[in-house]
């Protein structure tokens, strides 16, 4: 791989966007710490959502801003989301792409992708 | 030459060279939903009404949208003239005339309709039914076109209080007109898989587009395993189960479980709710397509549990039906 190459293509551009997402909502649903935030919500809306911010922590094209994150979270934050439920989301982020062997030093930058929009979608 | 002429109604918009679809509209000051302009958030989502929009301006729709002609406008530089729509087929309306009625069990119609001009649609699609006066319910379709070419019929549910129903059981009749709306909808079979296999459920008249589905899948000879999973509280709100026996004797590959959620034990039923015994009876969902119809809390709590069972989203067509409002689905 040259110097040139983006995250986004070396973890395998839109191909593996499309491979993880399906993996790391199933994981989103099945954690109790934090899936009772997605109860009713329209799955396939959710899963076009999973698939904008996967995009974006894989750092692929995205145009998510800071105030988008603040917005469609708020409702969220009411309920009580708190760095907990951001922890157990980066976790499963983590292990959606362990699953999918993607090398360590990669995920360790989505990861610190990801944890760039804490504060925004904490409301802080 | 490389413009490009967007049809929209009376309308002729010019799309430039290098110019989508959503610049050409918005440039021309037609308001137009639209947000990530990078085929993410799929807001943007027209149809075309003549030729097939370009590949890349598909890309992420589901089959069945992409089947329809449907595109994203914001990854769409068309390489030919186009016809668009952005309206939906409810606003489209054909005369049809009754031309049979009768109960399927205590409460439910069968109503067969004949149009004027014969309805283009896929099995397991809905229209919108409108009375005289305007009012208006949306029924599935439960029949199939290759089978039906002529003929409509709907699975009326007489609902307590209900304005539509209670009409089309005591005063529509056989030789009257209604008007029925152009078919809408994405929950239908399509036959691009057929080794594909299928898992339907449906509760109480949730059934009739998941019978026009399982008639046409297997009138296409589709190969893949058909299972059919019909739910009510008692036997006496299901209905058809003799004619589901007889279809398992006829073809192999289709095998039908009614299902009781309430106390009853009965043979050759299963007990539970019809999605609950869905789920037991099938250990992996992966790679199946499945249809859900029926009450909203079935389709929600049952597309989840498919999911998380390996189906993927785009493989989960569902139609949640909503009593209430005048042209909800």
């Amino acid at each position: 791989m040259t110097e040139t190459t983006t995250l986004y293509e070396q973890i395998g551009g839109e191909a593996a966007v499309n491979a993880a997402v399906d993996i790391f909502y199933r994981k989103v649903l099945t954690d109790h710490r934090i899936n009772r935030f997605f109860d009713g919500v329209n799955m396939a809306q959710q899963a076009a959502k999973q698939k904008a911010f996967l995009t974006m922590a894989f750092g692929g094209p995205h145009n998510y801003t800071g105030e988008d994150m603040r917005k469609g979270h708020a409702h969220l934050v009411k309920l009580g989301l708190d760095d907990s439920h951001f922890d157990a989301v980066i976790e499963n982020l983590g292990a959606t792409l362990v699953e999918l062997n993607v090398p360590q030093a990669l995920i360790a930058q989505v990861a610190a992708i990801g944890e760039s929009t804490r504060n925004d979608v904490l409301g802080r | 030459m490389s413009l490009k002429t967007i049809k929209l109604n009376d309308r002729e918009i010019v799309c430039q060279e290098d110019e989508s679809i959503l610049d050409a509209l918005l440039r021309d000051n037609i308001d137009i939903p639209n947000n990530c302009r990078r085929g993410v958030c799929q807001s943007c989502m027209i149809r075309s009404l003549d030729n097939a929009p370009p590949a890349a301006s598909q890309n992420g729709l589901t089959d069945v949208l992409q089947h329809q002609n449907y595109f994203l406008a914001c990854l769409c530089y068309p390489e030919q003239d186009m016809t668009i729509s952005l309206n939906t087929p409810k606003d489209f309306f054909t005369e049809s005339t009754v031309i049979d009625k009768k109960l399927l069990n205590s409460d439910i119609l069968l109503l067969t309709l004949k149009c004027s001009t014969p309805l283009d649609y896929y099995a397991g699609q809905f229209v919108n039914l409108k009375r005289y006066d305007g009012l208006q319910r949306s029924y599935s379709i439960a029949n199939n076109h290759l089978l039906n070419p002529d003929s409509v019929t709907f699975h009326i549910r007489k609902l307590k209080d209900g304005l539509f129903s209670e009409w089309a059981y005591q005063e529509l009749a056989v030789g009257d007109t209604i008007d029925i709306s152009d078919p809408q909808g994405l929950c239908y079979y399509l036959p691009n898989q057929l080794d594909q296999n299928l898992m339907l459920i449906g509760t109480g008249s949730g059934l009739a587009p998941l019978l026009g589905i399982i008639s046409e899948a297997l009138h296409q000879g589709h190969r893949g395993d058909i299972h059919l999973f019909h739910g009510s509280r008692e036997i006496e709100g299901l209905y058809l189960i003799e004619e589901m026996q007889q279809l398992t004797q006829q073809y192999q590959n289709f095998n039908y479980t009614p299902c009781l959620s309430s106390d009853t034990l009965a043979n050759g039923f299963a007990k539970g709710r019809a999605h609950d015994v869905a789920m037991s009876t099938i250990p992996s969902l992966k790679d199946w397509r499945i249809y859900l119809c029926g009450h909203p809390d079935m389709v929600h709590q049952a597309k989840r549990q498919a999911f998380l069972k390996g189906a993927a989203i785009q493989n989960i067509y569902a139609d949640a039906f909503h009593v209430g409002t005048a042209s909800a689905k």
